[in-house]
C-alpha cells in the first residue's frame, strides 16, 4: 500500500500553490514515501510518556515588555513591494 | 412551523495593549496606512517574534473572569494559508490545547437567567486589512496586522438572535469592565461569528451548520441571525439541503450573501510555531492576576451573603449580571431593610422584566425609586399588597411611588375613620354580628373582607383586626393601636 498517494501530492502542492508536471508529482510522489517510511521507524519505539518534542532548548516565558518601539517609514516598508498605491500595498484581485 | 435553534458564537476581541502581539509596533486605530509596522509584522525573512506580556496578562484576566481553566504550558502554533492580508503565510495562532477552556458566562434576560459554556480561547495575531477594488485588485495597509486578539468560543447553547443579542452585551460588558478590550464593534475590536443550525422538533438530527460573518453591531448580529434562521427554515420546509457555509451579512441591504469559496479553507496545516517557546503560567502568576481584578460575580455573591445577610441562592441570582447586582446595591445604598430589597428585586422586578420583555438596564424606576417605595412600605403608608400594585404602575407610568399614592391614596391608618368604616360594616350585618357573638368566630374573616371591600383594600389589617375584636368583643385583645 502506498503511503501517500499522488492525489496526496497533488494536494499538498495546491495548499503550497506549487504547480508540479505530472513527472514531477510521481518523482515526489517517491520520495515523500521514501521520508515517511523513514519517520515511520517512530513507531516501533515505546513512546508512552515521552512528551512531543515542539523544542529542542529548555527556554520557556521569553517575553516582552508592552512598550512601543518605532516603526518603519510607510516608505521604508513599501520599499520592496513591485507595487503600491496610496500607501497601501497593491495585490492582484483575490476575490471574484 | 417552529423550528429549535441552535447558536454558537465565535467572538474575536482585540486585547487593549499598547503595542502588537509580537513587536512594538502600536495597535492605534485610524492611522495612515502602513505607518505601524517593521520588519516582524511585515514578516520579513530572518526577524523573531516576542510575545507581549501584556496580552497573556489580559488574556488571563478574560479567562479568570468567564471561569476558564488556564492551561500552565501554553503553545504557539502556525495556521497557514495563503491570503494577502497575512504577509508571512501563516497566522500564529494556538491549536492543539487552548489557553484556557470550559468556562460559563451567565446573563438574565426577561427575569430568565441563562448559562452559556465556553469552548475555548485563544491567543493569536490579527491580519492587516484589504480593501477590494472593483477590477483592479485590492490594497493591504498592514497596521492592524499583529494586533493581539482573543478568539473566545461557545458551546451552542444560545437559543434565539435576542439571547445572543444579550449573551454578546454581556460578554463585552465583562470585557470592557476588565479593560481587557474596548469592545467597539464598530472599529472592529469585538468581532462575532454565529453559527446557527434548525431542528424541526421531536427530530433528533440538527441541521447543516452556517456561519455569519461581518456582523458590525449586537443589532446587526440580531438581524444576520434572524435572516439566516428564516432562510434556514424556507430550505427546511421545502425539502431542500442546506449548504455548510459561511455567509456574508450586507448591512445596508439587510441579507447574507455566501462569501465566496476559499479553495481549500480549513486545511491549514497547523504545526508547532517553532519561534514562540512555550509561556509557562504559573500559579503565582494566575495569583497575581486575580488580586488586581475588580470584584468578579463570585466573589461579589460571597460578599452579599455576608453584608447583607441574605440568601445564598438570592445572591446568586442578585450576582448573574453586573447590572442587576449594581442595581440591589444602589437600592440597599439608601434603604436598610436589605432582605425585601432582595426579595422585591428577585421576585417583582425579575417579574415584570419577563413580564414586559425588558431589561434592568431599560426599566424606569432607578433604585432610588425603588428605595422610595420601600421607604412607604416600611412607615406604613402602604401595605406589602399594595405596594406591588404600585410598583406596576411606577413601571407603566414613569411615575414616583408618592406620587402614585398621592393620587389614588395610601393606606387607611387614621383610627377614627377605620372605626367608622367598621362601624358601617357591622352595622348592614346585624344579623352576622349577632351569630359571631353567640359564639361564630371565624365569621372575622368575613368581616374584615368586607372593610377591605369598602377600602379598596386599603385598610391597614392589624388595625381592622383589633378594632373589630375591641368592637365585637367589647374588649381590646391587645393593648390598644398604635397612632402615628
Ligand atoms: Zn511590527
Amino acid at each position: 500500500m502506498e503511503i501517500i498517494t499522488e492525489e496526496e501530492v497533488r494536494h499538498v502542492a495546491r495548499l503550497a500553490r506549487l504547480a508540479l508536471s505530472e513527472e514531477e508529482v510521481k518523482k515526489f510522489q517517491r520520495q515523500l514515501e521514501k521520508i515517511l517510511e523513514y519517520v515511520a521507524k517512530l513507531r516501533e519505539l515505546n513512546l508512552e510518556g515521552v512528551e512531543p518534542t515542539t523544542h529542542v532548548i529548555p527556554v520557556v516565558n521569553r517575553l516582552r515588555e508592552d512598550r512601543g518601539k518605532e516603526s518603519l517609514s510607510k516608505e521604508e516598508a513599501l520599499s520592496n513591494a513591485p507595487n503600491t498605491e496610496k500607501g497601501h500595498f497593491r495585490v492582484p484581485k483575490v476575490i471574484e | 412551523m417552529d423550528f429549535e435553534v441552535m447558536i454558537g458564537v465565535e467572538v474575536h476581541a482585540q486585547l487593549l495593549t499598547k503595542t502588537k502581539i509580537f513587536c512594538g509596533c502600536s495597535t492605534n486605530f485610524g492611522r495612515n496606512p502602513n505607518t505601524q509596522v517593521c520588519p516582524i509584522c511585515l514578516g520579513m525573512p530572518g526577524v523573531l517574534p516576542v510575545l507581549n506580556q501584556e496580552a497573556v496578562e489580559l488574556a488571563i484576566r478574560a479567562a479568570l473572569a468567564l471561569h476558564c481553566k488556564i492551561l500552565r504550558r501554553e503553545r504557539f502554533a502556525r495556521k497557514g494559508y495563503f491570503y494577502p492580508d497575512l504577509p508571512k503565510g501563516y497566522q500564529i495562532s494556538q491549536y492543539e490545547e487552548p489557553f484556557a477552556a470550559e468556562g460559563i458566562l451567565s446573563f438574565e434576560r426577561n427575569g430568565n437567567c441563562k448559562t452559556i459554556r465556553i469552548k475555548r480561547m485563544n491567543l493569536e495575531e490579527d491580519a492587516g486589512k484589504l480593501i477590494h477594488e472593483e477590477d483592479r485588485g485590492s490594497l493591504v495597509d498592514f497596521n492592524r496586522c499583529g494586533v493581539p486578539l482573543l478568539e473566545i468560543a461557545t458551546e451552542p447553547d444560545l437559543t434565539s438572535p435576542k439571547d445572543t443579542h444579550t449573551f454578546l452585551a454581556e460578554l463585552r460588558q465583562i470585557l470592557q469592565y476588565l479593560e481587557v478590550s474596548s469592545g467597539d464593534m464598530e472599529k472592529g475590536h469585538l468581532r462575532c461569528e454565529p453559527n446557527i443550525s434548525l431542528k424541526k422538533p421531536g427530530q433528533s438530527e440538527w441541521g447543516t451548520r452556517t456561519e455569519l460573518k461581518n456582523l458590525n453591531s449586537l443589532k446587526g448580529v440580531e438581524k444576520g441571525l434572524l435572516f439566516e434562521i428564516r432562510r434556514q427554515k424556507r430550505l427546511l420546509e421545502s425539502g431542500q439541503p442546506i449548504r455548510q457555509e459561511t455567509l456574508l451579512w450586507d448591512e445596508k441591504r439587510e441579507i447574507a450573501l455566501p462569501m465566496r469559496v476559499k479553495e481549500e479553507a480549513g486545511d491549514y496545516r497547523y504545526f508547532p510555531e517553532p519561534d514562540l517557546v512555550p509561556l509557562v503560567i504559573d500559579e503565582e502568576w494566575i495569583e497575581r492576576v486575580k488580586r488586581s481584578l475588580p470584584e468578579l460575580p463570585d466573589d461579589r455573591k460571597k460578599r452579599f451573603v455576608e453584608t447583607y445577610k441574605i440568601r445564598e441562592q438570592d445572591a446568586q441570582t442578585l450576582t448573574l449580571t453586573r447590572r442587576l447586582a449594581d442595581y440591589f446595591e444602589e437600592v440597599v445604598k439608601i434603604h436598610s431593610d436589605f432582605t425585601l430589597a432582595a426579595n422585591w428585586i428577585i421576585t417583582e422586578v425579575l417579574g415584570i422584566l419577563h413580564e414586559k420583555n425588558l431589561s434592568i438596564g431599560d426599566l424606569s424606576v432607578t433604585p432610588a425609586r425603588l428605595a422610595g417605595l420601600f421607604h412607604l412600605i416600611q412607615d406604613e403608608t402602604i401595605s406589602k399588597k399594595m405596594a406591588k400594585e404600585i410598583f406596576v404602575k411606577m413601571v407603566e407610568s414613569g411615575k414616583q411611588a408618592d406620587e402614585i399614592v398621592r393620587v389614588q391614596g395610601g393606606q387607611i391608618r387614621d383610627e377614627a375613620e377605620v372605626e367608622r368604616i367598621i362601624e358601617e360594616v357591622l352595622k348592614g350585618n346585624s344579623e352576622e354580628k349577632v351569630r359571631y357573638q353567640s359564639g361564630e368566630v371565624k365569621l372575622m374573616g368575613y368581616f374584615i373582607g368586607q372593610v377591605m371591600k369598602r377600602t379598596d383594600g386599603k385598610a391597614n389589617p392589624r388595625m381592622v383586626n383589633e378594632i373589630l375584636r375591641k368592637m365585637l368583643e367589647g374588649n381590646p385583645q391587645k393593648s390598644g393601636v398604635q397612632k402615628k
